[in-house]
């Protein structure tokens, strides 16, 4: 069973965000997404200051198997990306929602943040998916 | 989906398991670069179990197996030597590649893929008229690949006391059988780059030689590590790297070709000196990749000489880096491009194997 931490949002894409004081978010993989990856052996983050779309493709995570995108999961401006995922792309398997984080983002509208699921949601879209 | 006599063992030790050609295979046991470094620094066992076991026996077996195979069972002057061929049809395409083992005087043991079973039995028992030979395969039987620097070793004080001293005493490429059925049979062979055994044995023994390896340290290996390790060996993988689509020359196995002697008739070889003698095309060929990024199969690669293509690709735990095995036209240079996704990114070409007995051959 994943494990999925309280306090998260998720998209079905099986991202997480996490709302910080400032109004950023932070943005990552779940445990499923690494899990159902398996271990990873590369990591494309996106360029500080990009602006991207809900949706767009910003950034990638390979693993031994194959190549999976990682979508931006609302518009808004990358202020911050997790450099150390570049040497050490493990980190997203070994702590996919503290150390594994992948970017910080300031959201061009922060209502949107009410459209993702929380934790119980998420938990019954794993479940679902599992049957 | 078809299981090995290991399959249980497998589960109980929590291995991730997939469709491999209709068969239920372990994918990895948890960490498929762990594995990996296993085979590398110490060892590994690997249940092989669905690939196909061939035995050919009768009156013209070593003439048959002459016709069949573009190279040449001659060359196995004593019981037990094996060596690596391919199977082509009349085209000079690659129906599967195999090893072969003299197991008599008259009598051989193929070793063929699991993917390609249906087709490759077929296309033997389409290549027997005129020929008096009987085609055994050996479902039943099973077989663990023990690879690495510590695999002869640590396996051999597991099979019976009268067997390990001439287990350790086979050559590379060398085999033998331990009794009358051929239902025991060590050959010092491998897909990994490393030094270790094949071992073709019953359901019963297998279990039996599986359990004892886990007890003496042997790490248990997935189809992952399978693949990286054979890619760093150089080992071309059949339906990825060479298809009825393409010959052994444009496949970096011109080598495994037998020419001589000039009257010997293989299936195959007509077209194949013709492609010879028309300039081979293309070749296939290592590639390093100097930027970020994984390479793999069927992206595109940018040459001097034109378009060519990554047949198979991945991340090498040895070299920490991408590796890949490419189809390129056959004039281009030491230095190309990989389309990864957006990106263009340089790569060297090199001569596989990348890895070899735990050294890195190239960087």
């Amino acid at each position: 069973m994943s494990e999925v931490p309280e306090q998260l949002l998720f998209t079905d894409d099986h991202e997480w965000l996490r709302l910080e004081d400032d109004g950023e978010v932070t943005v990552g993989i779940t445990d499923h997404a690494q899990t159902a990856l398996g271990e990873l052996v590369f990591v494309e983050v996106p360029e500080n200051g990009t602006e991207f779309a809900a949706g767009d493709a910003c950034g990638v995570v390979e693993s031994v198997k194959a190549a999976s995108d990682v979508y931006c999961p609302l518009a808004g401006e990358i202020t911050q990306v997790n450099e150390t995922l570049e040497d050490e792309p493990e980190r997203v398997n070994n702590s996919p929602y503290d150390d594994g984080w992948i970017f910080r983002i300031r959201p061009a509208d922060a209502t949107v943040l009410d459209s993702f699921m929380h934790t119980e949601a998420y938990q019954r879209f794993l479940a679902e998916l599992e049957d | 989906m078809k299981q090995t006599a290991l399959y249980e063992r497998h589960v109980a030790a929590g291995a991730k398991i997939v469709d491999f050609g209709g068969w239920a295979m372990p994918l990895h046991y948890g960490s498929q670069i762990d594995e990996h470094h296993c085979v590398r620094k110490s060892a590994g066992m690997f249940d092989v179990s669905h690939m196909t076991v061939v035995d050919v026996s009768g009156h013209d077996a070593g003439a048959w197996m002459r016709h069949l195979l573009a190279n040449d069972v001659a060359r196995l002057q004593q019981t037990g030597k094996g060596l690596y061929s391919c199977m082509l049809n009349e085209q000079g395409g690659v129906v599967d590649d195999l090893i072969v083992y003299r197991s008599g005087d008259n009598a051989f043991r193929m070793v063929v893929n699991a993917a390609t079973r249906e087709t490759d039995l077929l296309w033997m028992s389409g290549q027997t008229a005129g020929f008096e030979v009987d085609i055994r395969e050996r479902a039943n039987l099973s077989m663990i690949a023990v690879q690495g620097p510590q695999a002869r070793e640590l396996c051999a004080p597991l099979l019976a006391t009268d067997l390990t001293d001439a287990a350790l005493a086979l050559d590379s490429f060398e085999s033998r059988c331990f009794d009358g059925d051929a239902e025991l049979f060590v050959a010092r062979t491998g897909y990994t780059g490393e030094d270790g055994w094949e071992i073709v044995l019953s359901a019963v023994a297998a279990g039996r030689l599986w359990d004892a390896l886990l007890q003496a340290g042997v790490q248990p290996c997935g189809l992952g590590a399978r693949d990286t390790l054979r890619l760093e060996a150089g080992l071309n993988l059949y339906g990825q790297d060479m298809t009825t689509a393409t010959s052994p020359l444009r496949s970096n196995l011109g080598w495994t070709v037998a020419w001589e002697p000039q009257d010997r008739d293989f299936v195959g070889r007509v077209a194949l000196e013709q492609e010879k003698a028309a300039g081979v095309e293309h070749r296939l060929v290592g590639l390093v990749l100097e930027g970020r990024g994984i390479m793999r199969s069927g992206q595109a690669v940018h040459t001097e000489a034109g378009e060519g293509v990554v047949t198979s690709g991945g991340f090498s735990p040895s070299m920490e880096c991408s590796i890949a095995m490419a189809r390129v036209p056959a004039g281009s240079g030491e230095q190309v491009e990989v389309q990864i996704r957006k990106n263009a990114v340089p790569a060297k070409v090199v001569r596989p194997p990348f890895v070899r007995n735990g050294q890195i051959q190239r960087r």
